[in-house]
């Protein structure tokens, strides 16, 4: 396959970036969009002339699709063409022959550009600080089998615990919200009983760092479902949403007791 | 008020947004059903719209939602103004390629968009009609005051008679429907009502209502566009 | 021979992690806040280890080189975590779980590590559930267990297929809980080079800040290094991009004893590399050889007109195919353990009946099962595996024989501990894959992950305050000693000197290049005159590497070219380690085969009698590596030979 490639080039955070042009020629239908990347970096390197040579940046770690690391923004959308999967998991048999591809960093305000591809999404790591946890230290729980789930219910939590942290769907979302992922986690903990306990505070303080952290607002599109590589529902947003509302409800009743999460 | 506003969390926001929104929904249901009476659809249609609107100008009931019907418009709209440019905030740097991803709506990109058209409509709209019961503006040539009630009929009549203004009327409305296409299953959404067996019936319920919402609303114009 | 105590406590078996616990030293809380402990990675053995040390008090800061602690690859785990609950009732105990793990090793782990292993096992279950992680359950609402190889019984629990990330998530929360409240200090996009001591003890590290391109110091009182296998040194395998072994491979240079680096699994079932672009290898669970059967054509002909694309292989006769497995193992068929298998197809693909566009594959049929089940039956039992397969390969695998081939997966081999868990540097403790210590020279399936969580939660939030309890006057230290100056001086010039070479050769020519010397010659099958030839030519290509290495970009900002040739610097000398440690090893155990050790039926030969113990490399600069040996004295339990016979 021959390619024309136009990708995001930024020497870091403060500097001013710009689209570079880059062709490729023989490139395998069956190599991965990554390989893709990782085939233009060395003949990069192995351009005879130039040194030293920058290479093209970007996040990626396990290739297999579960770490989340990868982040690229291909044609106008996150993790590109194919619905439920990854970069990492995407072939270039999905493009054709002489196709221009424009490759983009994450774009939101919560994650700036570190370089070229690559972002900062250290902001979900503040979220989960926030509360995304159940309160218990190492040791001095009950037997695993004391506390039976019901089986819809693990399997609810199970469908929203597969996130992985990507971002896509702040990257997708036209307003930069991160409701998916916040979402997803407040769901699989609010149905579980284990973390049933502290579902309140929870709810509230993650929302409250994501707002903190300058997130949009969500305006139920739905282009994060729609891209999700774990095709995390939406109703997670809505069992959150209700979580938030119960919990606004009996606010007054908490502030009595003070504690929480964090 | 906007200041406080601005530091709910963007949940309460959106719950404000939704139940506003909810209620300008169900109101615009009420306003459609009193409109069609413009139309011959009925013998004494005329005097049915006349009633109608004696009712709505006069009933005590009626004159206290009128408030709350303002107060929540002017929270939705005030709302849907901070949460935009909170969301425009929240991408600085804009993608080279526009998004191409799957969404439940396509109007739902342009809420903002459909929303000022919707204001724009309503200045318009109070202009000719709420203004003049107000006193503020005086009616148009052949809309007489009736037993101390304004003459909307003759009012409306008298617009939609202009060519002109039946065709901005439609092209307004259009921008209603759009508008309310996403907003209606959004609501429920928002209120955390999403059910894998009741939500498409809600999506469905929502696109009903849409298509008869805006045909009904456009129907009269088209009437008197094409009689 | 003196060096190495592993400090087992007295006692009968099932008493030993019950008497030390008595009789360790603690520390008490208001000296804990005065203790700063450094852990490096956050999989799972760092971020649990990390989260229960700053529950307990004291001052954490954890290290991980991705851009958060939660895509540490430990994510990747499909199958399950072993833990002997015995909730199905079928005859488990700590006992079993425990024999099981010293055989499935091939008896070269040490006992009272693995039995500790085996009875802290039901406390990590018991942990993950109170910390919300979604394990399956069956409609009682109680937890389902599942088979795993080298088991009678069930005792897998599991999370779909990412129990790993499950787990991972799991102890990452705890850690973002600790971290949300102070307790620890998080420093990501930091990668470890160089582990600093003072006065014989680890007390800090010089990490790069893999954004700024900074080197920075830090100071603790003790250091736990949980940084994963050193798998890549293969350059293709299981493991994700940036698992290496640079920090264990550091600390081991800093004298740290590097332990059985000849251990490495190999995994019969991966997707087959399909291009020399190939960067990295997919594993599919084993548990599809229960309803496929394994073939290569008969004929050298027909496989080399498959490898052209001139046949396909639905069009072989069956008179055709060559069952090899069952052929040569017809006890076992196509179940025969993990080794075996790999060994098997490499067997005949090296012999030209290789399919694929490379011949390096063999086929994984499942169209008698079909036949015979039924397609929706398969489906329901391997649908998502088939999902990935297609997605990957571009093949239908109802339709046509999926490809397989063996990839490096994990490596038993790592620094050497002792029952604390602590290396022969006092202060520097291991944890996970990094260390070397339970599973001897080959892992059985779902123990990885329960290996991981036993160290970090269970095990070092115990051994480290007995040696954190000496270290209570010990003030902070401050990071401009002499010794943090050299360290820093050390890597300044290590990546100075890369710069400067400016070659004409890649980071990753040179590794390819590592990788086949290791995988042909250090991998399924090893002989003498292979690991002669392997350390012989790992030495040429190391002088060659630092003549002609091309490292674009600089020393300041992201340079993931520089990450890489960092990386390889140590690979190309752990390559050589490995080599020589299997070259000195004259037997076949586990995952280490040496073709002159085996028995008529090509079955590994054991000889405990000279080699029932532990080798453990000391660094040893420019000269040889000395070779120091921990016997393993099996007082509990009788040694056998691994019969797959019957």
């Amino acid at each position: 396959m021959k390619l024309t490639l136009k990708i995001w080039r930024q020497e870091n955070a403060k500097a001013k970036g710009r689209f570079e042009t880059y062709k490729l020629d023989h490139i395998s239908p069956d190599c991965s969009f990554l390989e893709m990347l990782d085939i233009l970096n060395e003949q990069l390197v192995n351009d005879p002339i130039q040194l030293p040579v920058d290479t093209i940046a970007f996040d990626h770690d396990c290739r297999e699709g579960i770490c989340g690391m990868c982040s690229l923004y291909i044609n106008g959308r996150p993790h590109g063409p194919e619905q439920g999967t990854t970069v990492c998991q995407l072939h270039m048999r999905r493009f054709n022959d002489g196709d221009t591809i424009t490759i983009e960093p994450w774009r939101a305000g919560p994650f700036p550009v570190i370089k070229d591809l690559m972002v900062d999404r250290h902001a979900f790591d503040k979220i989960i600080q926030a509360g995304g946890f159940t309160s218990v230290s190492t040791g001095g729980v009950p037997d695993a089998n004391a506390i039976p789930v019901r089986k819809e219910d693990a399997d609810l939590a199970m469908d929203a615990a597969a996130c992985i942290g990507c971002g896509a769907c702040v990257a997708s979302c036209k307003n930069a919200s991160a409701m998916l992922f916040v979402a997803a986690k407040v769901s699989q903990l609010a149905l579980l009983p284990q973390g049933k306990v502290e579902a309140r505070e929870r709810v509230h303080a993650m929302v409250a760092k994501m707002d903190e952290l300058g997130f949009g607002n969500c305006t139920n599109t739905y282009a994060c479902e729609a891209e999700c590589p774990k095709n995390i529902s939406v109703e997670n947003i809505a069992r959150m949403n209700r979580e938030y509302f119960s919990a606004s409800l009996t606010k007054a009743e908490r502030k009595q007791s003070s504690g929480g999460v964090g | 008020m906007s200041k406080t506003v601005v530091k709910l969390s963007s949940l309460s926001k959106k719950y404000l947004m939704a139940f506003a929104g909810l209620f300008l929904v169900s109101f615009l249901l009420v306003h459609l059903g009193i409109n069609l009476f413009i139309l011959p659809i009925a013998p004494d249609h005329e005097a049915i719209f006349g009633e109608a609107v004696h009712f709505m100008t006069t009933n005590p009931l009626i004159k206290i939602m009128e408030v709350v019907l303002f107060g929540g418009f002017i929270l939705h709209a005030v709302l849907g103004v901070i949460l935009q440019l909170q969301n425009w905030k929240a991408r600085p740097v804009g993608y080279a390629v526009a998004q191409k991803s799957k969404v439940y709506s396509p109007f739902s990109r342009y809420m903002i968009h459909t929303g000022i058209i919707i204001f724009i409509f309503l200045a318009i709209h109070f202009m000719n009609f709420y203004f003049v019961k107000l006193g503020w503006s005086v009616a148009p040539e052949g809309a007489h005051t009736v037993n101390g009630n304004h003459d909307f009929y003759h009012m409306a009549l008298n617009l939609f008679s202009n060519p002109f203004y039946s065709v901005l009327y439609i092209v307004l409305i259009l921008g209603l429907g759009f508008h309310l296409h996403h907003a209606f299953q959004s609501a429920f959404q928002s209120l955390g009502i999403n059910h894998p067996t009741y939500t498409p019936v809600i999506q469905a319920i929502g696109t009903v209502y849409t298509v008869v919402v805006t045909l009904g609303f456009m129907s009269i114009p088209l009437y008197f566009l094409l009689a | 021979m003196t060096k190495l105590n592993a400090k087992i406590p007295a006692g009968p078996l099932a008493a030993k992690w019950t008497e030390y616990k008595t009789h360790q030293k603690l520390v008490n809380p208001a000296n804990k806040r005065k203790l700063d402990v450094i852990v490096v990675g956050t999989g799972l053995a760092g971020a649990a280890a990390a989260a229960s040390f700053g529950e307990m008090g004291f001052k954490v800061k954890v290290f991980c080189i991705q851009d958060s602690p939660r895509r540490a690859h430990s994510i990747a785990a499909q199958g399950g975590i072993n833990a002997a609950k015995n909730y199905p009732n079928d005859g488990d105990s700590i006992y079993r779980l425990f024999y099981d793990t010293i055989k499935g090793g091939d008896y070269r782990a040490r006992e009272a590590n693995v039995y500790r292993l085996a009875e802290v096992s039901n406390n990590i279950i018991d942990q993950c559930v109170a910390q919300g992680v979604p394990f399956a359950r069956e409609y009682s609402g109680y937890l389902d267990n599942r088979s795993f190889g080298g088991a009678q019984v069930s005792r897998t629990f599991y999370a779909r297929g990412q129990t790993g990330q499950q787990l991972l998530l799991g102890a990452y929360g705890a850690l973002s809980k600790e971290i949300g409240r102070g307790h620890v200090e998080l420093f990501h996009r930091h990668e470890m080079l160089d582990l600093v001591l003072i006065d014989g003890r680890a007390r800090g590290i010089v990490a790069r800040n893999v954004v700024t391109g900074e080197l920075e110091r830090f100071a603790a009182h003790a250091v736990v290094l949980a940084t994963g296998g050193y798998g890549n040194v293969y350059f293709l395998s299981t493991n994700a991009m940036n698992s290496n072994g640079s920090a264990a491979w550091r600390a081991y240079k800093r004298g740290a004893f590097f332990a059985n680096p000849a251990f490495v699994q190999i995994h019969p079932t991966c997707i087959p590399v399909h291009g020399d672009y190939q960067s990295k290898l997919t594993l599919m669970s084993e548990s599809l050889r229960n309803d496929g059967r394994i073939w290569v054509p008969k004929n050298k002909e027909d496989a080399e007109k498959i490898r052209k694309g001139q046949l396909k292989p639905t069009q072989i006769a069956e008179s055709d195919r060559d069952y090899y497995l069952e052929r040569r193992y017809p006890a076992f068929g196509n179940l025969v353990p993990r080794d075996v298998a790999s060994r098997a197809a490499k067997e005949r693909c090296d012999a030209g009946f290789g399919v694929g566009n490379t011949g390096l594959a063999v086929y994984l049929d499942f169209a008698e099962s079909i036949e015979r089940l039924g397609r929706s039956v398969i489906e329901a039992r391997y649908g998502n595996l088939f999902q990935m397969y297609e997605k990957i390969v571009d093949e239908n695998p109802y339709e046509t024989p999926m490809m397989i081939y063996p990839a490096v997966h994990y490596t038993m081999g790592g620094l050497w501990v002792d029952y604390e868990l602590q290396t022969t540097i006092p202060g520097l403790f291991a944890a996970g894959e990094a260390n070397f210590s339970d599973h001897g020279a080959n892992r059985l399936g779902a123990s990885a992950l329960m290996q991981g969580l036993a160290d970090g939660y269970f095990v070092l939030p115990y051994t480290i305050q007995n040696y954190l309890a000496d270290q209570i006057s010990v003030p902070r230290f401050k990071t401009d000693t002499p010794e943090f100056a050299e360290a820093e001086r050390n890597v300044r010039n290590q990546i100075d000197k890369l710069l400067s070479v400016k070659g004409k050769q890649s980071v990753d020519t040179f590794h390819r290049r590592l990788g086949q010397i290791m995988w042909d010659n250090v991998g399924m099958g090893r002989n003498e005159a292979g690991l002669r030839q392997a350390i012989t030519r790992i030495q040429e290509l190391r002088a060659e590497f630092w003549k002609d290495v091309k490292v674009a970009g600089s020393a300041t900002g992201v340079n993931q070219e520089l990450e890489k040739a960092l990386r390889l610097i140590d690979y190309l000398e752990l390559g050589e380690l490995m080599a020589r440690d299997a070259l000195l090893r004259n037997e076949s155990c586990g995952g280490h085969f040496r073709e002159e050790f085996q028995t008529e039926e090509g079955e590994a030969l054991r000889d405990d009698a000279n080699y029932k113990y532990v080798a453990a490399w000391e660094y040893q600069g420019e000269s040889e590596p000395v070779k120091h040996i921990e016997k393993l004295d099996y007082e509990f339990i009788e040694v056998k030979t691994r019969n797959y016979k019957s």
